[in-house]
């Protein structure tokens, strides 16, 4: 890909990152900062391409390094995003009286 | 030999792309926030697929290997890991994610001639090794494996002054030679520019470096996008380092601060370290009966909770207070400090998490106003959020921070482990008001001792 096109594309990128965040409130601060943090993980495509172009076992290494790095990064990030927005689960069903059953049954 | 040609390669990126955008588009409203984080795991699944299917890679056991092996530490940890310690959690995911960014940059130099994947390069390395460094320091302290107090020593300025010049002119040069060993100094200056840009941020300030270097790390991989040519990288890199600068910023207006203000105060002097000397001054402390009596024959109760409820685990008993409190018609309601926790938001998961409905959770600016007209503020395991300091010492670390006005109840009870000043270390004048008691001890056993009390009642 030309230089041009990733210009334009990261420039339009930028603009939809401020306008898809703009109005969040301070309650979901947390799970979006730990979601965005979950999306970057994704250079784990960077870190597989490259892994499988390493010729030399240091090269090698130190790629396979990055990919379990990057793969912490993905994974761990999603699996406690999820988590933490569990919580909020069905919350507006879920009156107060319901809330004390759910304890006493534990 | 390749399963897909070029043109499904960019469509699916391109999906990639729309499933990330829909994500950060999901996660800002609650209703959709968890079906958003599943886009985007979807999302990051296609991207990950993709690579496999278009690439001629060899090596593909070993990276499948890899694969198996990063999400086998990574998935329990982030299932297991507490809720009150899920901020140095998302702080290391964060640094591990900057740390591959910088490796791929690196082993990615020698494949190009051309001066502005160069660029990209050392700019990927710079900033990656930064995110990595700075947010094991944040996760240390956080962890506080160290302390979390500003740490400023005479020459600072000078020696990150030092570093960054150092860092330039070797980027300069790995632009101009290619050369790796060059790279690989880079790397390590901007692992030592990391740890200098955290150490001097005091310990409330630490969320908002978490989010800046979300950021950062953000930027990184859109960077190595660039060296990679490889679209979906750029695109979900500059997502997450735009969203990420607009919640920085929202999360340091929260707090009343600056970014700028965050990440240099310390170094311009501006904000004095509190004391660690434990007072001699008296204080009313209060038995867990007394405080029942007080919020039993009370008509409005504001809880105020923060962190050290949440180390003690006690919100499943402070929604069981405000239950029985309510039994006995009383109004209850939580304020929530906007960084009440340890990061933005963290309290309301916290709260959520003990099915606290979400409508008894008022936010600072609607709760303020009303604490004038409570009778009993119930301050558990805060402090830095009720702080009058904010307000009225300007030398104080958290000048100039929003606080919760429980003074202006007419009785404050705070349940406190002991008169250690809170996470910024600071002394609480309020402590020591004639409207206040204290109840000392684990929030936890506070509770369930006043909880026992009122049901007496």
């Amino acid at each position: 890909m030309d230089g041009m096109s990733l210009l334009t594309i990261t420039v339009l990128a930028i603009f939809v990152g401020f306008e898809v965040v703009s109005k969040v409130s301070s309650t979901l601060h947390t799970p979006l900062m730990s979601g965005a943090n979950a999306i970057h993980g994704i250079i784990l495509v960077g870190a597989i391409i490259v892994a499988g172009q390493a010729a030399e076992p240091l090269i090698l290494a130190v790629a396979l390094l990055a990919v379990v790095l990057a793969t912490a990064n993905l994974v761990g990030g999603f699996v406690v995003t999820d988590r933490m927005l569990h919580m909020f689960h069905g919350r507006k069903e879920t009156g107060r009286k319901d809330a004390a059953a759910t304890e006493d049954g534990k | 030999m390749t399963l897909l040609d070029p043109v499904w390669t960019s469509l699916l990126y391109l999906a990639a792309a729309v499933f990330f955008i829909l994500a950060l588009r999901g996660l800002s409203s609650p209703r959709t926030a968890r079906r958003g984080n599943l886009i985007g795991a979807f999302g990051a699944l296609v991207g990950v697929v993709t690579v496999f299917l278009s690439s001629r890679l060899d090596n593909v056991p070993w990276i499948i290997g890899a694969i198996a092996v990063g999400s086998a530490v990574a998935a329990p940890v982030a299932r297991r890991v507490k809720m009150t310690q899920m901020p140095q959690l998302v702080a290391l995911f964060n640094g591990v994610g900057g740390g591959a960014a910088a490796l791929v940059a690196l082993l990615e130099l020698g494949h190009t001639e051309d001066p502005w994947v160069r660029v990209a390069v050392v700019f990927t390395l710079l900033v990656g090794a930064v995110s990595f460094a700075g947010s094991g320091v944040t996760f240390a302290k956080l962890q506080e494996l160290m302390t979390t107090r500003p740490v400023v020593f005479p020459g600072l300025p000078v020696v990150m002054a030092v570093v960054l010049l150092a860092a330039v002119g070797t980027a300069v040069a790995v632009v101009l030679t290619g050369a790796l060993p060059l790279a690989v100094l880079l790397m390590a200056l901007g692992l030592a520019a990391g740890v200098l840009l955290v150490l001097p941020v005091g310990g409330a300030d630490v969320p908002i470096v978490i989010s800046l270097l979300n950021a950062f790390t953000g930027l990184a991989v859109a960077a190595s996008g660039v060296v990679l040519g490889n679209v979906l990288l750029v695109v979900a890199g500059t997502l997450v380092g735009a969203s990420g600068t607009i919640l920085t910023r929202a999360m340091a207006a929260a707090m009343g601060r600056s970014v700028a203000g965050i990440l240099f105060g310390a170094f311009r002097g501006g904000s004095t370290a509190g004391s660690t000397a434990l007072s001699e001054r008296p204080v009313r402390s209060s038995s867990a009966e007394d405080v029942a009596v007080l919020l039993g024959y009370a008509q409005r109760v504001i809880i105020v909770p923060g962190y050290g409820l949440a180390v003690a685990q006690g919100q499943h008993t402070a929604a069981e207070l405000a239950l029985a409190l309510e039994a006995r018609g009383i109004e209850v309601d939580f304020a929530i400090h906007p960084v009440a926790g340890r990061m933005p938001g963290h309290m309301n998961v916290l709260l959520a998490e003990a099915n606290v409905p979400y409508e008894s959770l008022k936010e600072m600016g609607e709760i303020n106003s009303k604490f004038r007209t409570a009778d009993v503020a119930l301050v558990v395991g805060a402090n830095d959020v009720v702080n009058p300091a904010a307000k009225t010492s300007s030398g104080s670390p958290i000048y100039g921070m929003p606080i919760l006005e429980v003074s202006a109840a007419r009785q404050v009870i705070f349940l406190k482990r002991s008169m250690r000043p809170g996470f910024a270390g600071i002394e609480n004048e309020l402590l020591y008001e004639p409207q206040t008691s204290l109840l000392f001890g684990d929030a936890k056993d506070s509770l369930a001792k006043v909880l026992g009390a009122v049901k007496a009642l």
